[in-house]
């Protein structure tokens, strides 16, 4: 178990390198004009020149990410009562070069709102997924199977921004009952709108855009899986036990079935986070996709690492979470 | 009698037509005795005892005629009292120990499952009983193996937890589908003996379907042999492999390996199993059979007693003469070759 960790640890490491690695090289390729950006308009070329330097836009590109990671992971002790007890990565992600606002405060206010949009978004998919997958399963070809199919095909074949824009037409301009755009804190009444309730009524639209593709592809296979669970022969051996059809259908058709939706999960909440950007566009949600959005328009570099590093990070501890998860439910899969 | 089958009938309704997959199908099992029935894939073997149980898809299936269980009818029972009766008074195990076992509990949980589902007792005594019946059926350590999960048991091993689970509530009838065909060979000859062993202990009855007549001639007091959905011969196990009566049987024991003489083929029954969609007319052994003539390609034989002796039933159009010409034949042949 240990020895898992270990070396699932060691291979985030490794990844982490090559992502970042990537994302830098690829930067450092696009032809940008941050030097009129950062220095103004009508600067001189000399002044230019000297913000280029300033930057330390003016070195190879293995020195600018040698100093990125450096300031990213030099450790730095930590103290208990004055005595240095372990080390830390320093986390330092820089400044942006056109806002110069440190990259960490623009992460840390914009992560919030897409962890409420993609967990959010999560809960939404499995409130629709889960039941209609399973009652179409238990009733192949009725009448909620066909309309579910349908939905399945729909939510599969549509855009993600075309849905978006179509619910905020019809639930928010047309129909109002949904805000079309802006996103309101969950815990800080104090501005103009603010509160769970607030936070929810915002997010209502945003969920269920995000949620509908995602939904799609759970009620397909959660179908298929509880339709092929339902023909197995320790099914067929739990009603031969006698067992009510609930019990059988709960404890061993279900427990069975819905194993590889874990897994489906894992994943696809790092799919996720890429579907979150068109959504938090459409109804201009401040999160990490904005955010990083608008930084590509800017080339600049730092806030697209840190959402990089940030969105990486995540990822990583989330199929490291679930794979321990799936260890745990899945009693023939031992961590070795 | 404990189980008394009359003119059984099973029709699963298909895009295709009707499959009648059991047809007419009449035995009892006494108290304590065992049942075996054999027959090619597709007889309709594991078709009667699903149907006996109520664990056919309840869609598209058209079933008649009687099971009789201490005289209540199984057929006509609700969905309530079938499952009192399932598990409790008649219990099942299958064919593949590797799929039949639950691969998320512990072996234990299944076990208790089935204590609790048909007992109002505690989790702890139902984890007694169930600890108990491993000990029965020979599984080592049986306290420790109870928190195993099924993929940590070897396939014998699983058979063995299937069967305690099947015992676990004394059963008056055991119905064994098939239960030592995945098995290995000396895993097999474990089985049954285990299954012999213990109808002495708990004096259940047991029905076993099974395609190895070596495993009917070990446990079996009557021997039914099913034919496209229907019995072709019924008789004491003695009496059916002394002096068999229909070529379908003289074909299934003909095709026997033999261990002691070197063969470079096999005997095999020509020809396939038919279509139980549109079966033969007549008999409907009667395209594979060698001893065929008119009236078997038009008329059903009935199922009918020997002359001498009417606990033996077959369905033949042959005389007895030839019959017992025949079946001497195919005994001679099978004595030579044992001596």
């Amino acid at each position: 178990m240990l020895r898992y960790l270990i070396r699932r640890i060691l291979w985030a490491a490794v990844l982490f390198f090559v992502v970042t690695l990537v994302t830098y090289v690829i930067f450092f390729l696009v032809p940008n004009d941050l030097a009129s950006k950062v220095a103004g308009q009508g600067s001189s070329q000399a002044q230019r020149a000297r913000a280029i330097h300033y930057l330390g836009l003016d070195r190879p590109v293995y020195v600018q990410y040698g100093k990125f990671m450096w300031r990213l992971i030099k450790p730095v002790p930590v103290h208990v009562a004055g005595v240095p007890v372990f080390v830390l990565p320093q986390g330092d992600l820089g400044r942006s070069f056109v806002r110069a606002t440190p990259v960490s405060t623009l992460i840390l206010s914009a992560a919030p709102v897409t962890a409420s949009l993609v967990f959010g978004g999560v809960i939404m998919w499995l409130l629709i997924a889960l039941p209609v997958g399973i009652l179409s399963a238990l009733r192949p070809r009725s009448l909620l199977d066909r309309a579910s199919m349908t939905f399945v095909l729909i939510g599969i074949s549509a855009h993600p921004v075309w849905i978006g824009l179509i619910f905020a037409y019809v639930f928010g301009f047309k129909l109002g009952w949904f805000p079309i755009s802006n996103y309101c804190d969950f815990f800080n009444p104090s501005t103009d709108c603010g509160g769970p309730v607030q936070w929810a009524y915002h997010m209502f639209l945003p969920w269920l855009t995000y949620a509908i593709l995602f939904a799609a592809l759970y009620v397909r296979m959660i179908r298929a899986n509880v339709m092929e669970a339902m023909n197995e022969d320790y099914v067929r051996t739990a009603r031969a036990k006698g067992a009510p059809e609930s019990r059988v259908l709960r404890s061993h058709v279900l427990r069975n079935a819905l194993l590889p939706v874990v897994t489906m999960l894992g994943m696809d909440i790092g799919i996720g986070l890429g579907g979150a950007i068109f959504t938090e566009t459409i109804y201009n949600l401040p999160g990490l996709g904005k955010l990083a959005l608008r930084a590509i328009g800017d080339t600049d570099l730092p806030i697209v690492m840190g959402v990089v590093v940030f969105a990486t990070f995540a990822i990583i501890i989330f199929n490291l979470l679930i794979d321990l998860l799936y260890a745990w439910i899945d009693p023939r899969i031992r961590l070795s | 009698m404990l189980l008394e089958v009359n003119d059984l009938k099973t029709y699963f309704q298909t895009d295709d037509g009707i499959v009648k997959a059991v047809d007419g199908v009449n035995f009892s099992v006494e108290k304590g005795k065992t049942l075996g029935i054999v027959g090619e894939s597709g007889s309709g073997k594991s078709v009667t005892c699903l149907t006996i149980m109520g664990l056919n898809a309840k869609k598209n299936t058209i079933t008649s005629g009687e099971a009789l269980f201490n005289g209540e009818n199984l057929l006509t029972a609700g969905s309530r009292r079938l499952r009192e009766i399932r598990g409790n008074d008649i219990a099942m195990i299958f064919q593949d120990p590797m799929t039949s076992l639950n691969p998320v509990h512990s072996i234990g949980t299944q076990l208790v499952e089935a204590v609790q589902l048909h007992q109002d007792v505690s989790k702890k005594s139902a984890r007694a009983r169930s600890v108990e019946l491993l000990k029965a059926v020979g599984i080592p350590r049986a306290d420790r193996r109870m928190d195993d999960y099924p993929h940590q048991f070897s396939g014998g091993m699983r058979q063995r937890a299937m069967i305690a689970m099947a015992l676990v509530n004394d059963p008056d009838l055991l119905i064994a589908d098939e239960p030592t065909t995945a098995l290995d060979v000396t895993t097999q000859a474990q089985i049954v003996n285990l299954m012999k062993n213990l109808q002495e202990e708990f004096g259940s009855a047991i029905i076993v379907i099974t395609h190895d007549l070596g495993v009917v001639a070990e446990t079996a007091d009557d021997v039914l042999v099913m034919y496209a959905a229907q019995v072709a011969e019924q008789a004491p196990v003695e009496k059916l492999f002394n002096r068999p009566h229909h070529p379908y049987t003289w074909g299934l024991l003909g095709s026997l390996p033999r261990l002691d003489a070197d063969v470079d083929r096999l005997v095999q029954i020509p020809g396939q199993p038919p279509s139980l969609l549109r079966p033969p007319s007549g008999c409907r052994f009667h395209p594979r059979c060698p001893y065929v003539f008119e009236k078997c390609k038009t008329v059903d034989p009935p199922l009918v007693g020997i002359s001498d002796d009417p606990s033996h039933l077959q369905a033949c159009h042959l005389d007895e003469e030839t019959k017992d010409r025949e079946a001497a034949k195919l005994l001679a042949t099978t004595m030579a070759q044992a001596s």
